[in-house]
């Protein structure tokens, strides 16, 4: 408003001398440049929102019918109308949560050396601008080589632990009890014995570690099954197939003398191992490759915009560098960093790449239990839906977007409140 | 005692069953794993059954590896794969589990072409044919360019019909819009009217309303024909369908809940095959199948002993005399 009457003013006025009328006329053309630069940066910010609006349209009107309970609580299935999403979304939590845990203290480090630690001997410099040149390279590496480095540096831990026999098994590990899984006589998929029903039934000897050998069953054995969830001592009958006795009910007890057992394990929620393999952790760790650089980038800008008046004050009362950095420089770039921890965190969450190539399970029924279990990811279980063939899958992929998009946003909205807080601390 | 070999499973809950079955493999494949897992949790819930999709090749290099208990397939094991099984020391069985059909598609309003023939469809898709518009694959057809959309390179989908349209030495155009995902074939061919496309027949099923399937020449029938279910079965559907496959590790196999899981998955596979938009294979094959299990006989059907590659129906293939390990 004000530079339109301004422009009448100029326009408005009387004569003027040659001099002044090329100024004026240079002036008008001012004017209008700056109009038109107006009108382009409005356009440019509206065509963003455009694309923004016209993909939230669409995904809302073809996912909100598609937003059941079904859909958050269900596991996948073959069957659109029952499949739901919740190993993936705590798959996504799980993967995510812990990827902040560990890049945001990681990160913020990193950004703090670089700019409240300046260098101070010439090769330390030289070191700097290596770091420094290093995180600008790898802000531009696409996630999927990430996923490529994870598989070699978390998952298989570069076969430093490999054994000949076994590669990629866990080397050392914690928290996993073994058992040998026996099936009875009856149980065989492959062969029914006789018209009578009889039980199937699984019994379990417990072994010391993975690695001992499989039990053999002999006669007196002591054995465990499952019962309600627990497992509990019962007497087995180990026989040769054709000694073995009639009745159904003693039938059902009755151990093969040649059965070669299963091994299988029971794993704390505390099991760890050694190579990693492809659970959640090694998940974690390869998102965080991705978005370190970003987090650091953006914390050492956050830090960088710190006004160095009050670290001279706070240096000048006599405190250490870590007391100016613990009171005075973080508390005070805390928003900054929550900003760009905000943009890290949303590009973690949507990653699929990397997740493809170091979990890639599209069927799982469970959430993860421990760090090394195995999961899913959101998106990968999105990217799943879209590329079959059935209409409906398509129509769970929209609803499972919006609650992809949920999620981002209740992340996003934590950061902002510890955002918001930090600063009315500091007002 | 009297044991026979059994079809068809029963349907009581078992929770005393544990475990875990890791399984990776085709995308192609994966729908019909997929349900049989689902089903197959239903019945013993407390095994765990993960399902990947690494590709049919990527998924053989983690079976390999003995990382994965059933490797999903939509074409045969090749021969460097069949090395590795070897040098690993890890006997597998093969089993067919269903039919893909091959489905050539063409927009709606194409009118011309009413069937296509070998070699016509060599001079579409193949570097050597290169034909530029349709009035080079067949005269009197309109003198507009071919638009061709085609699956990712990687998957089995593209390897299967590479070898039957270009052999073993020639190769596919790289002029071709390649998509991984299968419903951009289906957008794209449906957006041009001079376009044309080939995938797996669950996807021209589920967009018979976009999209129109081409008829191909039976060679020894000499008479056009389209991928209808009855036709991927009887086999004159030729030479567009093929077999998909698991292949089990036979060391996995005698953990009690892969040897059920695999027996369930034989017993329902002729009932899951077309709930999934695949067809199912002749119960005969089923039967051979669950014989190589029991036998513990374990090797490929698809390669001969000097590594060349066998090919054929799977009925004429899979047979024990054409087992090698």
């Amino acid at each position: 408003m004000s530079d339109s009457a301004s422009n009448d003013t100029l326009t408005s006025q009387e004569s003027p001398s040659p001099a002044e009328r090329a100024t004026l006329v240079g002036g008008r053309r001012r004017m209008s440049t700056d109009r038109w630069f107006q009108r382009l940066c409005i356009a440019t910010a509206a065509a963003s929102v455009m694309v923004l609006v016209f993909l939230l349209a669409s995904i809302l009107v073809e996912g909100i019918p598609a937003l059941t309970s079904t859909l958050v609580l269900g596991t996948p299935e073959p069957n659109p109308d029952e499949a739901g999403m919740w190993p993936a979304i705590t798959g996504t939590l799980w993967v995510c949560s812990l990827c902040a845990l560990i890049s945001l203290p990681l990160g913020i480090g990193t950004a703090v050396l670089l700019e409240e630690f300046k260098p101070r001997s010439k090769f330390a410099l030289r070191a700097y601008q290596l770091i420094q040149l290093n995180i600008s390279n790898l802000a531009g590496v696409p996630s999927v080589v990430y996923g490529i480095l994870g598989l070699t540096a978390f998952v298989s831990m570069f076969s430093l632990f490999d054994q000949v026999r076994e590669p990629g098994a866990a080397a050392y590990e914690i928290g996993a009890t073994y058992y040998d899984q026996f099936s009875n006589l009856a149980s065989d998929p492959f062969l029914s014995m006789g018209s009578e029903e009889v039980a199937e039934r699984y019994f379990f000897v417990p072994v010391n570690a993975r690695t001992d050998a499989p039990t053999i069953p002999k006669p007196g054995m002591q054995a465990l099954e499952y019962v309600d969830n627990v497992l509990v001592p019962v007497e087995v009958t180990v026989t040769d197939p054709f000694d073995a006795p009639a009745e159904p009910e003693a039938l059902s007890y009755a151990i093969d003398i040649n059965a070669v057992p299963g091994r299988i394990s029971e794993k704390n929620w505390y099991y760890f191992r050694l190579p990693f393999g492809r659970g959640v952790l090694a998940g974690a760790l390869t998102l965080m490759l991705v978005i370190l650089p970003v987090v650091i980038i953006s914390a050492q800008e956050a830090l960088r915009a710190v006004p160095s008046s009050l670290r001279d004050g706070a240096l000048g009362i006599g405190a250490t560098p870590w007391q100016v950095v613990w009171n005075v420089t973080l508390p005070a770039s805390i928003p900054g960093i929550m900003t760009g921890s905000i943009l890290a965190m949303s590009r973690a969450i949507g990653e699929t790449a990397p997740i493809l190539i170091i979990a890639g399970i599209v069927y799982i029924r469970n959430s993860p239990h421990h760090l090394m279990d195995s999961y899913t990811v959101m998106p990968l279980q999105i990217y799943n839906w879209t590329s079959r063939p059935q209409e409906e899958f398509h129509q769970i992929a929209a609803g499972g977007i919006i609650l992809l998009l949920a999620i981002l946003m209740t992340f996003n909205a934590v950061a902002v409140l510890i955002r918001h807080r930090m600063h009315k601390q500091q007002v | 005692m009297v044991m026979t070999l059994v079809g068809s499973p029963s349907n009581a809950q078992n929770a005393g069953l544990r475990g875990k079955v890791e399984i990776d493999g085709s995308s192609t494949v994966f729908p019909i794993t997929e349900a049989a897992a689902a089903q197959f949790n239903k019945r013993y819930p407390n095994v765990t059954v993960n399902v990947g999709v690494s590709g049919t090749g990527g998924g053989f290099k983690r079976f390999t590896k003995g990382e994965t208990d059933i490797s999903d397939a939509s074409r045969p094991i090749k021969a460097s794969e069949f090395e590795a099984t070897k040098a690993a020391n890890l006997p597998f069985f093969e089993i067919p589990v269903a039919y893909d059909g091959l489905t050539l598609v063409i927009h709606k309003e194409n009118d011309w072409v009413d069937y296509l023939t070998l070699d016509e469809i060599k001079k579409i898709f193949t570097t050597e044919g290169n034909a530029k518009t349709w009035s080079q694959v067949r005269t009197g057809w309109p003198d507009t360019e071919i638009q061709i959309f085609a699956p990712g390179t990687d998957s089995g989908t593209f390897d299967y019909f590479k070898e039957v349209v270009a052999g073993k030495s020639g190769s596919l155009r790289e002029d071709m819009s390649t998509s991984e995902d299968d419903n951009v074939l289906v957008t794209g061919v449906s957006g041009s009217p001079n376009a044309i496309g080939f995938f797996g027949v669950a996807y021209y099923t589920e967009n018979k309303d976009k999209l129109n399937s081409v008829p191909v020449l039976n060679p020894e029938l000499s008479e056009p024909v389209s991928s209808t279910p009855e036709a991927i079965e009887n086999g004159s559907y030729s030479p567009f369908s093929r077999p998909l496959f698991i292949y089990v590790n036979a060391k996995s196999f005698s953990r009690p809940e892969v040897r059920q899981f695999v027996g369930f998955y034989l017993a329902s596979a002729a009932k899951l095959a077309p709930s999934t938009g695949y067809v199912a294979l002749p119960a005969s094959v089923y039967q051979e199948a669950r014989k190589r299990c029991l036998g513990r006989l374990t090797g490929t059907h698809y390669l001969t002993k000097s590594m060349e590659k066998r090919t054929g129906s799977v009925t004429d293939v899979y047979q024990t005399k054409n087992l090698i390990k």
